[in-house]
């Protein structure tokens, strides 16, 4: 009756092929390119997990500091109270912003993105409010002088002309957060510094988890850049 | 009823903090006063040195680019590219490629500590008027005395203002030492299993005081070390501000 059973399966050349050198290579933590090219398939939904992590809070974190900035604008006097609240957010280490929220709101994604969310928006809204009161005062009088309402002349003067700076700090967040998204394990949200924790001796591990986050940050920072070329027709991009 | 809930986890963290209590296993005392007291004075000492030493690197040569007015692209995008590499990952390169210990994550703070500080102390420097630094060579000041005496007072605000943004991050990675072995605040946010969630988040509480502490502390020498003169340049009137948010001056920080 046993003999009927199949024996586990091992895929074929398991017990032959094994390159001992690499085996070596793995059980001293060292780098193994052999192993990397094995085993890339496990940092692939890290890295995904990481790039919704960075890419939601950069979306939300926008919308909400963009809006606050025009808001400031409009309203001189809300700019102190909120550099001052986006700045003490700001100083919080992003480690301990994580673990105060988890009583909150649990374990999770949630938790995650709301304090990167709270890192885009001193970045964002200090960027925005800047790049509108830097408009020259000459050009927003012409607005006005061809009977443009002061919200025409905020949504298709203003703005425009400010958008190099607030794309500006849509990059400078946007490296920043895939940054923090590695420490966000601690409220249990996952992504590439998960991975990077999990074996953080094992040297492989350490160079494809970090240099997928760099890759990342570096690939986020060419698409603000697209993006800047896309609205700005009229205008090359300039560096941040 | 999840209100108080929520409270009773800040109350009984707060409680972590002073009194000793069983680790979750009930084998070792953990938390109280004498712990968190140690792990606070090795925190500092880890963020002091190595801030120290960021400093004595990068304010020299900072200033003396700055003064030069040349290397703008590499003083300036040194931080551009720092800010893209998670600290963690730096932290995890080190141990696996250098090893563990104080000296090796001293060094790693360094190297996250210069960048702030380079860029601020040539921005500080080089944005000094050149009108300025003519008038004063006009008055026959020499070159040590252009630098000495116009171009770094009127660029102290914003070298502090680099030493403040490094200081805030040097001590919330000083959490992440103990992956190397280096007993800081971090032990019990990281050894969860010994220290259970009210650990973690005592030892949160305490890093985020700290920081804002140091943070706040700093703000006050950058002010204190402005010129009177960039004072009232920046307020005419010499009517003082208002003073709730001006406690909060503006800075280029980095959050970590």
């Amino acid at each position: 009756m046993s003999a009927d059973l199949p024996l586990a399966q091992v895929p074929e050349g398991f017990f032959t092929e094994r390159d001992p050198e690499d085996l070596d290579c793995v059980a001293q933590g060292g780098f193994c390119p052999d192993w990397i090219l094995e085993n890339f398939d496990r940092y692939v939904d890290p890295f995904f997990q990481h790039v919704y992590l960075t890419v939601v809070s950069l979306a939300i974190g926008f919308a909400i500091a963009f809006a606050l900035g025009l808001l400031a604008h409009r309203q001189r006097w809300l700019t102190g109270p909120l550099t001052a609240i986006t700045s003490i957010l700001f100083t919080i280490p992003s480690i301990a912003l994580f673990l105060l929220l988890l009583p909150l709101t649990g374990r999770g994604n949630t938790t995650a993105l709301i304090a990167l969310v709270a890192y885009t928006q001193l970045i964002i809204f200090r960027n925005v409010t800047n790049g509108l009161r830097q408009v020259p005062s000459d050009i927003v009088d012409a607005a006005g002088g061809m009977g443009l309402t002061p919200m025409q002349t905020l949504l298709r003067v203003e703005v425009p002309m400010a958008l190099p700076e607030i794309l500006a700090g849509l990059r400078i967040a946007a490296s920043t957060t895939v940054g923090l998204a590695t420490l966000a394990f601690f409220a249990g949200a996952g992504g590439l510094g998960a991975e990077i924790e999990s074996q953080i001796n094992f040297k492989s591990n350490v160079v494809v988890a970090g240099g997928l986050a760099v890759l990342l940050a570096a690939a986020l920072d060419l698409a603000v850049l697209g993006l800047q070329r896309a609205l700005m027709p009229w205008r090359r991009a300039v560096a941040a | 009823m999840t209100e108080l809930a929520i409270l009773g986890d800040f109350v009984s963290a707060f409680e972590f903090i002073f009194e000793s209590r069983e680790s979750r296993a009930g084998t070792v005392q953990v938390g109280g006063l004498e712990e968190f007291g140690q792990l606070t004075l090795t925190h500092l000492q880890l963020s002091f040195v190595s801030l120290a030493i960021a400093v004595a690197i990068a304010v020299p040569i900072g200033i003396y680019l700055g003064h030069l007015g040349r290397f703008q692209f590499l003083a300036v995008s040194i931080s551009n590219v720092g800010r893209a590499v998670p600290v963690l990952a730096l932290i995890a390169f080190f141990i696996a490629f250098v090893g563990v210990g104080f000296t090796n994550v001293a060094l790693v703070l360094v190297l996250l500590a210069i960048p702030p500080i380079l860029t601020n102390a040539y921005v500080g420097t080089a944005q000094v008027d050149p009108d300025t630094v003519d008038s004063a060579r006009g008055m026959g000041f020499s070159e040590a005395q252009v630098l000495t005496r116009i171009e770094l007072p009127i660029a102290l605000p914003t070298i502090f203002g680099g030493i403040r943004t490094s200081a805030v991050n040097v001590v919330a990675t000083a959490t992440i030492a103990p992956y190397a072995n280096v007993e800081t605040l971090g032990i019990p946010i990281i050894n969860f299993n010994v220290y259970g969630g009210t650990g973690q988040l005592a030892a949160a509480i305490v890093v985020a005081l700290i920081t804002l502490a140091c943070d706040a502390g700093l703000g006050g020498v950058q002010r204190a070390v402005t010129p009177k003169g960039l004072k009232l340049a920046a307020n005419p009137s010499g009517a003082p501000k208002r003073r709730l948010f001006g406690l909060i001056p503006r800075r280029s920080v980095q959050p970590s």
